[in-house]
């Protein structure tokens, strides 16, 4: 058997984008010995692209918002699926984690006097997104790393986590895995694990998501025992890019909507204003002139405006499937997206506001987005299920196991805003931190491991090495991809989630017997191989939940059922292992306290 | 529509034994980067090539190589910028150890971050900051740790000097903190004695390659070479201290 090295932590985070970098900092300060676990180098996991900004009622733009005004709003925009605590505790807390942000480093942009800038964004009632320019992912996952190298941290970069590990106290012991740089194997011996491993965009073709989103988080906690809720709910980003091909899926800030963008067909008609939900449509501008006055008054610096926003502002779920109704009936751009146009404004402006994607069409598509459109459609971009997590410690089922970020779910229920997500990242990246270092504290020593387990772990890794026969793991992602975009895309059917889920359980099989050539150096053949399997399970949790919710809500839209269903909004879909089988059940959304639902009611929640 | 056509492609491959080039045929679609490239390879090919990559937007810096000896990130690298007959040649950056193809071994830059003293505000500090006292630091926050500054820097990879100079990229990190107007802390010292800001001779090789066009030099470098030479050089300076020195 090959040798492994063995750390010992009271706490080991995997994954360290925006929410492990914030848990590991935070059970460090609590003096505790943390390691994070990189898969790859400590400062560009996915939180860099994060573009837009930082969701967070401070007021300091519109004086108008408070935590009660944004917890409304992301549960409207969840569509009441969301944990309501979650969502509660979110609003609360996001202010104050990002002063904790500008106090360690970060710097974000102003008002003119002085107080952190916030901007318009998707779904939320005032401008509430503080942010720098077009790069606010990069600002907050730098400071957290300045951060984190001076707060005692032991961090393990280029290093994947195979499996999780317990005691014969089912309590978590401990993860497996391997440093790519030379294939050398680890043994974390800990007392909790805060998993924080971000989303599953490479179960799709086209998505926004760099390689490193694999579904981690959410297949080594099921494999361990957790639930999972909500998979149904996959984001598609309105606003990928469609040509070239090369960077198909890329991402295409909602800022440039938020600054004023416009979404128009090939017929040049402002299509927006058609998709908004009836019960809505108040909250928008009544018409073009009323959203120019909007812009107008954004591009004048004007803080407060009473204009109501453009139609473009609407959900992400919404902008999305407008977009594709709009491409599949015809009246898409040349390459099957629609246009998004700022050009009308000053040049300069857009490129102080938008920077990296003036940057990024002009490199990328030979498109100088200050004098034409651009062409976006769809993206895969977010996961909005997850883990079952509480709202107070973020801890998961299993003891010892807590979770935080895009690979826990319940905070942004059936759709989540754009902006929600690096808060969630610090609000929840703190919590589980403090939650993580409260249970480790507890256990006086480090619970056992037993070598046949490891014995296992090093088998299943090696196995594809060793194997004469069998698909290359590049083919089977390939056809991975086949079945979720064509079976579990944005709009749904029974028939094609039946079909793509008998495709799956073929695909399962192929992949027990993926071989891959060359050795444990650095190989990213070998590297896929596990993947594949996290991403199965991904997939068919998807497949599954999408068939079981016989409705359409937020992101989750079935052709067959296309109205949303009262009943169906008061239960999560949950997935458990089950031996060798997925089992889906439906269990009651947690109750919501009186006060919070009459904040529901009320049109205007204002500050308190 | 272009006519299709194959591009020849020359990637490095091998680890710290020693290995070589290997040649490629790779057909070219519309809008093609090198990174698109070597990751056809990579799918049907040579499944073990080994490469970083993460975001494919020019946002994370990762995937640093020389391409055709110019430090590029591949992901921003048109493929249609090269000639149809030209050979594209794709090497590591040269100034780290190599792990393996185009991999390389950078950990020795994250050991320079942690020496930097991170941000120490004042204790009256009021954190009303304007935005045109930040427009430099942001400048300097854009920086996506490509590493590509301290590849060309020849401090570093002529000299091996990475015992004495951090490189472009700390110093601007450090200046990003000098310049930080809540900021109390001075790291002149360090920047004079460790991080050996007077090895910096003003090339601008670090400016030129930056993907992020931040003026490392002009904006980050030389205002700190001012700062550490008024502090440690400067005759009139060291005596007026002295003297206010002894009037404590």
């Amino acid at each position: 058997m090959s040798n492994y090295e063995t750390k010992e932590h009271d706490v080991v985070v995997i994954g360290a984008g925006g929410a492990g970098l914030r848990a590991a900092i935070e059970a460090a300060s609590k003096g505790l010995s943390v390691g994070l676990v990189c898969k790859s180098l400590l400062g560009k996991a996915h939180t860099v692209m994060a573009e837009g900004g930082i969701a967070a009622a401070m007021a300091t733009v519109d004086s108008r918002d408070g935590w009660q005004t944004h917890f409304r709003d992301t549960m409207i925009g969840g569509k009441y699926l969301n944990n309501w605590r979650m969502a509660q505790i979110h609003a609360m807390e996001a202010p104050e984690c990002v002063i904790e942000l500008e106090r360690w480093g970060a710097v974000f942009d102003r008002t003119d006097d002085g107080k952190i800038l916030q901007r318009a964004f998707g779904g939320h009632t005032y401008k509430r997104l503080v942010h720098v320019g077009d790069r606010t992912g990069l600002e907050l996952i730098r400071t957290l790393q300045d951060k984190g190298v001076h707060s005692g941290i032991d961090v393990y970069m280029e290093c994947t986590i195979s499996r999780l590990l317990k005691d014969d106290d089912d309590k978590i012991a401990g993860a497996f895995g391997y440093f790519r740089e030379d294939g050398r194997y680890i043994l974390f011996r800990t007392k909790a694990i805060v998993l924080a491993t971000g989303g599953v965009g490479r179960s799709f073709p086209v998505t926004s998501n760099s390689w490193e989103y694999t579904a981690d988080g959410s297949s080594l906690a099921y494999a361990s025992g957790a639930d999972l809720i909500d998979m149904e709910f996959v984001q598609f980003h309105p606003t990928g890019m469609v040509w070239p091909p090369g960077v198909r899926g890329l991402l295409v800030t909602e800022a440039v909507r938020g600054e004023g963008g416009r979404l128009t067909n090939k017929n040049g008609e402002r299509f927006m204003w058609k998709y908004l939900p009836e019960a809505l449509k108040d909250d928008y501008a009544a018409d073009v002139k009323e959203a120019d006055a909007w812009v107008h008054d954004t591009l004048s610096g004007k803080l407060k405006t009473d204009y109501r926003r453009p139609p473009e502002l609407s959900t992400r779920d919404n902008v999305a499937r407008a977009i594709y109704t709009e491409v599949t009936q015809g009246r898409g751009s040349e390459h099957d997206g629609v246009y998004l146009d700022i050009s009308y404004q000053p040049s300069s402006r857009v490129k102080k506001k938008l920077p990296s994607m003036y940057h990024q069409f002009k490199d990328l598509a030979d498109v100088d987005i200050t004098r034409g459109p651009m062409e976006v459609g769809p993206t895969m971009h977010y996961m909005m299920g997850g883990i079952r997590v509480d709202a107070d410690t973020a801890e998961t089922k299993v003891k010892g196991l807590f979770a935080a970020g895009e690979c826990a779910g319940g905070m942004h229920g059936a759709n989540r805003l754009g902006g929600n997500s690096l808060s969630d990242l610090i609000v929840f990246g703190r919590r589980s931190g403090r939650g993580a270092a409260a249970y480790a504290s507890n256990l006086t020593s480090l619970p056992k491991i037993s070598e046949s387990e490891i014995k296992e772990a090093i088998e299943e890794l090696e196995a594809p090495l060793t194997r004469t026969e069998g698909l290359n793991p590049y083919q089977l992602q390939q056809r991975m991809h086949e079945i979720t975009s064509t079976c579990f895309g944005i709009f749904r059917q029974e028939a094609d989630l039946k079909k793509g889920l008998d495709l799956m359980e073929d695909l399962k099989e192929q992949i027990k017997t993926v071989r891959c050539s060359g050795g444990k150096l650095y190989n990213p053949a070998w590297h896929l191989c596990r993947d594949l399997k996290n991403l199965a399970i991904a997939a068919e949790a998807i497949g599954r939940s999408a068939l079981s919710r016989k409705e359409s809500r937020g992101a989750h839209s079935r052709l067959d059922f296309p109205d949303t269903d009262e009943d169906q909004g008061h239960e999560n879909t949950s997935i458990k292992k089950d031996g060798d089988r997925m089992q889906v059940s439906k269990t009651p959304l947690p109750e919501m306290p009186a006060e919070l639902k009459d904040l529901l009611k009320k049109k205007e929640a204002t500050h308190a | 529509m272009p006519e299709p056509y194959n591009a020849k492609i020359k990637v490095y491959r091998g680890d710290a034994n020693g290995g070589g080039y290997k040649d490629y045929s790779v057909p070219v679609v519309e809008g093609m980067v090198v990174l698109d490239a070597i990751h056809y390879i990579q799918r049907e090919l040579e499944p073990d090539l080994a490469v970083r990559w993460n975001c494919k937007a020019a946002k994370c810096g990762s995937c640093s190589a020389e391409v055709n000896g110019r430090p590029s990130l591949m992901c921003k690298t048109r493929m249609e910028g090269f000639a149809r007959d030209q050979e594209i040649v794709v090497q590591p950056i040269q100034s780290f150890p190599i792990i393996k193809d185009l991999v390389t071994d950078v950990s020795w830059n994250y050991e320079q971050n942690k020496r930097i003293q991170p941000l120490t505000p004042g204790k009256d500090a009021d954190w009303v900051i304007y935005q045109e006292d930040i427009d430099r630091v942001q400048e300097f926050r854009k920086c996506i740790e490509c590493f590509l500054c301290q590849n060309v820097c020849h401090v570093l990879r002529d000299h091996n000097c990475k015992h004495a100079f951090s490189g472009p990229r700390f110093m601007i990190r450090a200046a990003s903190l000098e310049m930080h107007p809540m900021d109390d802390a001075d790291r002149l010292k360090f920047l004079h004695e460790e991080g050996g800001i007077g090895y910096c001779n003003i090339t601008k090789c670090c400016t030129e390659v930056c993907p992020e066009e931040i003026r490392i030099t002009d904006n980050g470098i030389i205002p700190m070479k001012e700062r550490v030479v008024d502090e440690y050089y400067d005759p009139i300076a060291r005596f007026l201290k002295r003297i206010f020195a002894k009037k404590k």
